[in-house]
């Protein structure tokens, strides 16, 4: 095994290299000799040493000897059972296809209404909610830091009224659907449970996905609003509300995606992720929940980037420590706590501005990374979102990526297919230990919040996104049509969202507060602002707030009041 | 006789938390020799212009990957005017439709840098940039 140079040792950590000796066999020394060696004194590598996207170093060559003493039952085991290596189902995507879920919203709710209905129309099999910026931190689409941003980087809802036309003539039942808000989560997803309620869908019977995960935004994603406690105190209430009202509905959706486009490696995705899904099974278990009544309701969420067996290695893994960590650490002896269920997105920060048909090729790689990798869930990216919003026709291509793995490659046919590759095994029990030294380092530190408040995953994000950056602009990695095989082409028609967005919204939102009862608004903002200084559960109380009409704004800076705000400091 | 550092401002207006590009541009700048002055996240306008002025820099990069840059971008450029700061190169860098360009660049933004650009073609910009108004 190739030794790792001191600038990249800190990706590869000590369990990975040298603990265990690669004994070639005598037939592999022989070719070493006999056949490689002539090779190379003709004709030399490429480069004198090949790592991942990451900066994992790959080996020329994967054989038995890179699993010694490798015992498949514990390792490897069967699909739908522990360790649940090869899936969490037995028969994975020969049953069913993973859902095909793009993540869409624009404009207004009925331009993403209608975005929604084509794609359903097209094959998509779940929803996928985009948010705009302001509404994604609490605020309302007329408020003074919404200028210029309302529409832009999705849907602007600011109140049950905008839900309601969001999902007009879709009925929720009908359809898993999820939403990608965070800070301001319980609030969208209270007024996607009062929309519900008017279409009479029953409760127990709702399924999707709320994103809330809060721990995420410290780290990478910064959409942060209140501090880390009371924020946490919002997801725990979420918890324990889906577990009593909500069954299939998983009220969080614990990413990685996001640390990943921060530019982290796949070791720092996969072990920041899993420990952040452990500090809430731990927030969970404080708040006196039973581990295996909740747990079984959590969902995650990983990025599919472009080193394809790196990412089939990452998703393997995941699994496989998360059914260990279940058990080992708290218990649990719910198989429905142990199986690891995620969504995935092609990585958006591997997309070029230049050249932006080659992306169609990128997200197809990825997303059969994903496939293979054994994902419930998917979304492709389009191939114009370096430059803006998906138009109708590159989200259309999105699509029909998804449908022609699902249809026309067969990779669906069997079960983990790579299950057994040398390579394949030996990068997943890496990317494995790799990720346990990152969550030991984090549990020594006491905790992911005590992890954040040091800026510890901040920091090493930070790193691996410079390290990077310096290896394009070095030419170290190539990015096609980017920093080699570089052309001028003319710009793409991309979809434009105008001011006139902001415009509608501030109109609705006039016409809201005239049509409401402002003492009724009133109270229930009052009940809330009591509630939340003290410990009970704040679903009740957003629910009866949304359903007064409380805008988003004016619910979250109730708790702004309460809870405070919250400012990073900034690393760079 | 040594030779003053390029001051520079690296800004997040508006609700964006993207802060990648942001954070390694600031990087990649210091380590070329430049100070570097990074605001943080969500600043309005005229937290940019009042920073630029307290700290006296020579450039400011906006990072704005949100779609707000016909509002952020003549908005900071008239506080920048009214501040007497007109010496300051403003660049940006993120999500910018091709077709914004021109309009931008006639409100008196120097550069837009889009995906893809390198560190030492930014390096190169301002240190070019700088040479010339010496």
């Amino acid at each position: 095994m190739s030794e790792e140079s001191k600038t990249t040792s800190q990706m590869v950590t000590p369990a990975e290299t040298g603990n265990e000796s690669r004994a070639a066999s005598p037939a592999e020394q022989a070719w070493e000799e006999n056949t490689l060696g002539p090779t190379l004194a003709k004709s030399p590598e490429r480069v004198d040493h090949f790592t991942s996207i990451s900066g994992h170093s790959i080996n020329r060559l994967y054989t038995e000897a890179d699993l010694p003493n490798w015992n498949p039952e514990e390792k490897l085991g069967f699909p739908g059972a522990p360790p649940y290596t090869r899936g969490i189902h037995s028969t994975m995507h020969r049953g069913r296809l993973w859902t095909m879920r793009q993540f869409a919203g624009f404009g207004t709710a009925e331009d993403t209404n209608q975005r929604f209905r084509y794609l359903l129309s097209q094959g998509q099999t779940g929803l996928s909610t985009a948010f705009d910026l302001p509404t994604l931190m609490g605020y309302d689409s007329d408020h003074a830091l919404s200028e210029g941003e309302v529409g832009k980087c999705g849907v602007a809802i600011s109140s049950l009224a905008d839900m309601e036309v969001l999902f007009d003539k879709i009925p929720l039942a009908g359809v898993t659907t999820s939403m990608t808000i965070n800070s301001p989560a319980a609030v969208i997803w209270a007024m996607y449970l009062a929309v519900a309620e008017k279409q009479g869908a029953d409760w127990r019977k709702l399924s999707g996905t709320l994103q809330n995960d809060i721990l995420k935004e410290y780290i990478a994603q910064k959409e942060y609003i209140y501090p880390p406690e009371p924020s946490m105190r919002l997801v725990i209430d979420t918890f324990e509300f889906a577990v009593k009202n909500t069954p299939k509905f998983n009220p969080i959706s614990v990413s990685g995606y996001h640390i990943r486009e921060a530019g982290s490696t796949a070791i720092q995705e996969l072990a920041f992720t899993l420990r952040d899904g452990l500090e809430y099974v731990e927030w969970g278990m404080r708040r006196g929940l039973d581990v295996d009544e909740f747990v079984p309701q959590l969902s995650f969420f990983f990025n599919a980037h472009s080193d394809f067996f790196e990412e089939i290695a990452k998703y393997r893994a995941a699994r496989r420590i998360w059914h260990k960590a279940m058990v080992e650490r708290y218990g649990s002896r719910n198989p429905r706590s142990w199986a690891l269920r995620f969504h995935t997105q092609t990585a958006g920060c591997s997309l070029t501005a230049q050249q932006p048909y080659n992306n169609v090729v990128r997200t197809a790689l990825q997303a059969l990374a994903a496939v293979l990798g054994g994902t419930q869930s998917l979304h492709t990216n389009s191939l114009d979102e370096a430059w803006a919003l998906p138009t109708e026709f590159a989200a259309t291509i999105a699509l029909r990526t998804q449908q022609i793995i699902a249809h026309e490659t067969g990779v669906t046919s069997t079960v983990d297919p790579l299950g057994g590759s040398y390579f394949v095994e030996k990068l997943t029990n890496e990317v494995e230990a790799g990720a346990w030294d990152y969550i030991q380092k984090i549990d020594a530190m006491g905790g992911m919040v005590a992890a954040i408040e040091r800026s510890y995953p901040q920091r090493e994000i930070a790193e691996a996104s410079y390290r990077y950056q310096m290896e394009i602009d070095k030419k170290e990695k190539i990015i096609v049509g980017v920093n080699d095989y570089v052309t001028k082409e003319k710009p793409l028609d991309t979809l434009q969202i105008d001011e006139t967005v902001a415009v509608r919204q501030a109109e609705r939102l006039s016409k809201l507060r005239r049509d409401r009862s402002a003492e009724e608004v009133a109270r229930q903002l009052a009940a809330l602002r009591k509630a939340a200084k003290t410990t009970e559960n704040l679903m009740p109380y957003i629910f009866s707030a949304v359903k007064s009409y409380a805008t988003v704004g004016e619910i979250c800076d109730t708790l702004r009041e309460v809870f405070g705000t919250y400012e990073e400091v900034a690393i760079t | 006789m040594l030779a003053k550092k390029i001051r520079v401002l690296i800004a997040k207006p508006g609700l964006d938390g993207h802060d990648r590009g942001a954070k390694v541009i600031a990087r990649a700048l210091r380590d070329a020799g430049m100070e570097v002055i990074y605001t943080g996240l969500r600043q309005t306008p005229e937290m940019i212009a009042s920073a630029a002025v307290q700290e006296d820099v020579d450039v400011i990069g906006l990072s704005i990957l949100s779609g707000a840059h016909n509002t952020i971008c003549p908005q900071l450029m008239k506080l920048l005017r009214e501040k007497g700061m007109d010496d300051v190169t403003v660049l940006v860098g993120g999500i910018i439709p091709e077709a914004d360009i021109p309009a931008m660049k006639k409100a008196g933004i120097a550069e837009i840098f889009l995906p893809g650009t390198s560190t030492l073609d930014i390096i190169e910009f301002i240190n070019q940039r700088y040479a010339a108004k010496a």
